[in-house]
């Protein structure tokens, strides 16, 4: 029975770059296989969290099952795993693949591959999955289906002439898609009478039933009551409720192999079900636990601080929160003169990054101040100690240091080939180092650049975009440490050094952006009751030096016939901006100033 | 209760670069619609007993952008439902170079006995920035046909720190603005408004506003030659000789409720700020059905009246006194208010004398953080009405 089951389960995800048509195509696989009526059907159903639609990407990974009765004529159970695309959620996509036993490509059919599909079409080869290209958006007119195919052998190097054409929009090749996930995607390989591995592969927290873990059964089954064990951790929990989405969740009594659902089991802690662990049985545990994750390091820090610092502990509550299961999220304590009490955070990139702290605002309710991301520096002592510098407020006093070494990543850019004009010479002002140019066909290329992370972590990837129409598409991975010549930039307001506003640069570029912040933060702290000094300054040495002038009126002297309503609104508004601003020393400083350190765009 | 009216006349023959109030072209038909509409709104909220109201505002838009005989059957329906005999300030605003001696003359037999003069600046240059439609030497005429009809309580409204405008351009405006000699003048500082034309020149950056610094002393200049000419300041933007203070206006200072008739019209009735629908033909439509065409309406709760009684009564040179807080709410501001009482004293924008606190001369400038610092927060105004 259960032999007959598993045979007859499909666990895949959809693989595609930001725009080549993923969400709709997830939503016809639903449509088709009746999991959603109609009237259920929002558009776009499996990005969820409010910031997935707002950005049109899927940040967070969703498990759905869905019926499909087969051409063959027997039932088939799917599991569609979904996955974000996004170079910097790599670490999410590889827990979702490895839930999986088969993927689906999407590819557009005018676009073509696009550098951050191939990072994760590599993961899902290393994964041993079965690939499966779709080429989608066929019926638009600069479909070139012909020419992507080509792209999808040498490029990837899986046969394509049997890809799949498809308009997931105008439902073109769904059928078709459906028929190849039963045909082409193997059934879970596991036993069903082995001892139980089930695979975290995410997990939420709910205040009243405790930790929700997404779990995927590799090996064994699980039933209401069971008593489990985490395999990490060693602790024990009694299973209180076993489910499936469909996409609305459905309690079940049993999961077995092949399953993929959820599971709680009073768990308060959410530091005891970590994602990634495996999850057995306590009367009869697994031997081994599964193979984690490969997990991936923080490449960018920046600090994080509440506007009002009543609210440091919800902080740290929330950050617990989002670790649960974003494992790659990393923070520690931390304390600023200026800003008080925060915590130092890691990042897998800086949109990662951007979405962490959407979400603290947003699902939190907590107004933070970010300082500019900063990556890890080594610096090298003269007495011979190494240290890592995360931290540019942290970095020691030039005359100790021997050498400063920092972070270099191997830069792919994938662009059609007019633009490699412009690529270069963003490659070479970020100064990089060029490595390879590899022409795909006769019209896109390939070019490879060693280059500071830290130059990718300021505005790269804007500049990349503007530069070239949006045509050019971007993974990074960290290549090793290299020396440069860096020095530590510190900021003045009021002749006090701001130690959030500290940065790290190359000397030569010092002077010139040393100036262009203080000019930049002229213009975006407000007017105070007195002059404000604003200096650059490299150790005692001041590089640049700007004033912010002293207010002199600040009223509304508008009659508004007898719109009382307006004049609240503004006086609100007003003290709300006052509220999100930071008392540095005898200067309120906006949030964004702390961040000005970064934006270096040219004309301005 | 006696409460002050406002009626607003939403059409213009010209539209000014700065204006967000609500207003349209002109145009006969609809504004003889408009004024049908207008009076079955009156019929809504006052029904066939006439009421007195110490205080009638008619304002835009630009009220003499009607024809004469718009504007006598505008009056004639305000004395359908108002007993203007008992009426203390009946006011019009007029545009120089708008109207002629017979509007004045409907005016005055309608019983309407101050009028304010939308002049702005004395330069034809200027003038023709901001888009209005008439020129300095209308002024002249203006003034004297209302005088001519006895209308001599007569205001001027100014805007200082235009594009372009330096203190010594303002400081000839004033003069010549006091040359007149009038009982009542008022001066706000341009404002740049969303979807007005000056906003949009000035996100283009080609808007050129004088710098914060010109602003100040234009202002600190404003009260000088004003209070040496012998028109007190009264209000934030207000100046006048005793006993011609705008009484209207006082009204909403002091924080008293009124009614207020027309498209966009703001009022204040039975504990509720109500906003009118701000395009004519949704106004009319409205009231077509027999529905008040209100767009938006809230309560205002007693934290909202006792933070508005204060940043409104601060606005006044008097300020806010606190015998007649108490009388009203029950309280002492000083039970709300005491640190920051303490703070803005310290600061030196603001006089707290014998239980009565207003504005300094350097309060004046920074009104509006004085102003915010009167919004209460909930724990303390729970504090002190949950004790």
């Amino acid at each position: 029975m259960a032999a007959n089951k598993q045979r007859n389960v499909r666990n895949f995800s959809i693989i595609a770059h930001i725009d080549h048509g993923k969400s709709t195509l997830a939503d016809r696989i639903l449509e088709k296989t009746k999991a959603l009526t109609e009237r259920e059907m929002k558009e776009q159903f499996l990005d969820a969290m409010d910031l997935e639609r707002e950005r049109g990407i899927t940040i967070k990974l969703n498990a759905v099952q869905l019926q499909y009765e087969a051409n063959d004529g027997e039932d088939y159970l799917f599991h569609l795993i979904d996955t974000p695309g996004h170079v910097d959620f790599t670490y999410e996509v590889s827990r979702s693949l490895a839930a999986c036993e088969g993927a689906l490509l999407v590819v557009d059919a005018a676009q073509g591959i696009e550098a951050q599909t191939l990072a994760n079409v590599y993961l899902a080869l290393d994964n041993d999955l079965e690939i499966i290209p779709v080429i989608n958006k066929i019926d638009l007119p600069s479909a070139d289906v012909e020419r992507v195919k080509q792209e999808i052998e040498d490029v990837i190097g899986i046969p394509a002439d049997d890809a799949i054409l498809a308009s997931a929009k105008s439902g073109i090749g769904i059928d078709e898609i459906l028929e190849r996930i039963v045909s082409d995607i193997p059934a879970p390989a596991g036993d069903p009478e082995e001892p139980t591995k089930a695979l975290i592969f995410d997990s939420l927290y709910d205040s009243y039933r405790g930790v929700i873990a997404y779990t995927c059964i590799k090996e064994g089954s699980i039933k209401i009551g069971d008593k489990i064990k985490m395999m990490q951790t060693g602790k024990e929990f009694e299973v209180s409720e076993l489910g499936v989405f469909t996409p609305e969740p459905v309690k079940k009594e049993e999961l077995t192999v092949g399953d993929v659902g959820f599971l709680t089991a009073s768990i308060k802690n959410v530091g005891d079900s970590r994602v990634g662990d495996t999850i057995t049985l306590a009367k009869n545990p697994a031997a081994e636990p599964l193979p984690g994750y490969k997990r991936l390091n923080p490449m960018v820090y920046c600090g994080l601080f509440p506007v009002d610092a009543d609210n440091y502990n919800d902080l740290r509550e929330a950050l617990e929160r989002l670790e649960l299961n974003d494992s790659s999220l990393q923070y520690e304590a931390e304390t600023s003169q200026a800003l008080g009490f925060g915590f130092r955070c890691g990042f897998l990139g800086l949109l990662h990054m951007e979405i962490i702290q959407e979400r603290i605002e947003r699902e939190f309710n907590i107004d933070l101040i970010t300082t500019a991301p900063s990556v890890i520096y080594e610096v090298e002592m003269n007495d011979g100690e190494v240290l890592n510098i995360e931290n540019p407020s942290l970095m020691p006093e030039t005359k100790n240091i021997k050498e400063v070494r920092e972070p270099f990543v191997k830069a792919t850019v994938m662009v059609p080939n007019d633009f490699v004009g412009p690529v270069m010479e963003i490659c070479q002002k970020k100064r990089g180092a060029f490595v390879d140019m590899e022409y795909l066909d006769e019209n896109r290329v390939n070019i490879t650049y060693d280059i500071p992370l830290s130059e990718i972590v300021y505005d790269f990837f804007d500049q990349l975009k503007s530069q070239t129409k949006g045509y050019a598409s971007f993974d990074y991975e960290l290549s090793g440490y290299q020396p440069s010549n860096l020095v530590k930039m510190d900021i003045l307001l009021n002749g006090e050094t701001v130690d959030a506003l500290s940065f790290i640069v190359h000397r030569d570029f010092a002077y010139h952006r040393g100036k262009h912040i203080a000019e930049k933060l002229k213009k975006i702290i407000p007017r105070q009751q007195f002059e404000v000094p604003v200096q650059a300054s490299i150790g005692n040495k001041v590089v640049a030096r700007t004033t912010i002038k002293a207010m002199r009126k600040n009223v509304l002297s508008k009659c508004y016939g007898g719109d009382i309503s307006r004049k609240r609104k503004l006086l609100e508004k007003q003290k709300e901006g006052k509220k999100r601003m930071k008392m540095v020393g005898k200067v309120e400083i906006p949030q964004e100033a702390f961040m000005s350190v970064l934006e270096m765009s040219d004309d301005d | 209760m006696e409460r002050s009216v406002y009626i607003h006349i939403p059409f213009c023959h010209e539209i000014c670069h700065y204006c967000d109030f609500a207003k349209m072209y002109y145009n006969r038909e609809l504004a003889d619609q408009y004024l049908n509409y207008l009076r079955t709104e009156m019929k809504l909220y006052l029904g066939d007993k006439k009421i007195n109201s110490r205080t009638v505002y008619i304002g835009g838009g630009t009220p003499t952008s009607l024809n004469e005989q718009q504007l006598e059957k505008l009056l004639s329906i305000i004395h359908e439902f108002i007993n203007i005999k008992e009426t203390e300030e009946f006011t019009i605003e007029a545009n120089p170079g708008e109207f002629s001696e017979g509007h004045v003359k409907v005016m005055r037999d309608y019983g309407i006995n101050r009028v304010s003069l939308g002049v702005q600046v004395l330069d034809d240059d200027f003038l023709k920035l901001l888009n209005r439609n008439h020129e300095v030497r209308d002024v002249d005429q203006a003034v004297s046909t209302l005088q001519q009809y006895g209308l001599n309580n007569i205001s001027m409204d100014f805007i200082y720190a235009l594009p372009n405008q330096s203190i010594e351009h303002f400081r000839k405006t004033l003069d010549m603005a006091l040359d007149y000699n009038l009982p009542h003048y008022s001066a706000y500082a341009l404002q740049i408004e969303p979807r007005t034309v000056f906003h949009l020149r000035h996100q283009q950056g080609k808007l050129n506003k004088p710098p914060e610094e010109d602003e100040a002393e234009m202002l600190m200049m404003l009260m000088e030659k004003m209070e040496k000419a012998g028109k007190h300041h009264y209000e934030i933007s207000n100046y006048s000789e005793n006993g011609f203070e705008s009484q209207h206006n006082l009204t909403y200072w002091s924080n008293q409720e009124y009614y207020a008739f027309g498209a966009g019209a703001h009022g204040y009735l039975n504990g509720e700020r109500y906003v009118n629908l701000r395009p004519v033909n949704h106004y009319n439509q409205s009231l077509a059905n027999q529905k008040k065409p209100v767009l938006h309406r809230e309560t205002i709760s007693l934290k909202e009246k006792i933070e508005e009684e204060m940043f409104l009564g601060l606005r006044r040179i008097r300020g806010v006194k606190d015998d007649e807080f108490k009388a009203k709410y029950g309280y002492s501001f000083y039970d709300f208010y005491n640190k920051e009482i303490q703070q803005l004293t310290q600061k030196g924008w603001l006089e707290d004398r014998k239980r009565q606190i207003y504005l300094t001369k350097d309060g004046f400038l920074f009104g509006n953080d004085v102003f915010a610092s009167f919004l209460l927060d909930e724990k303390t105004y729970n504090r002190v009405i949950h004790n």
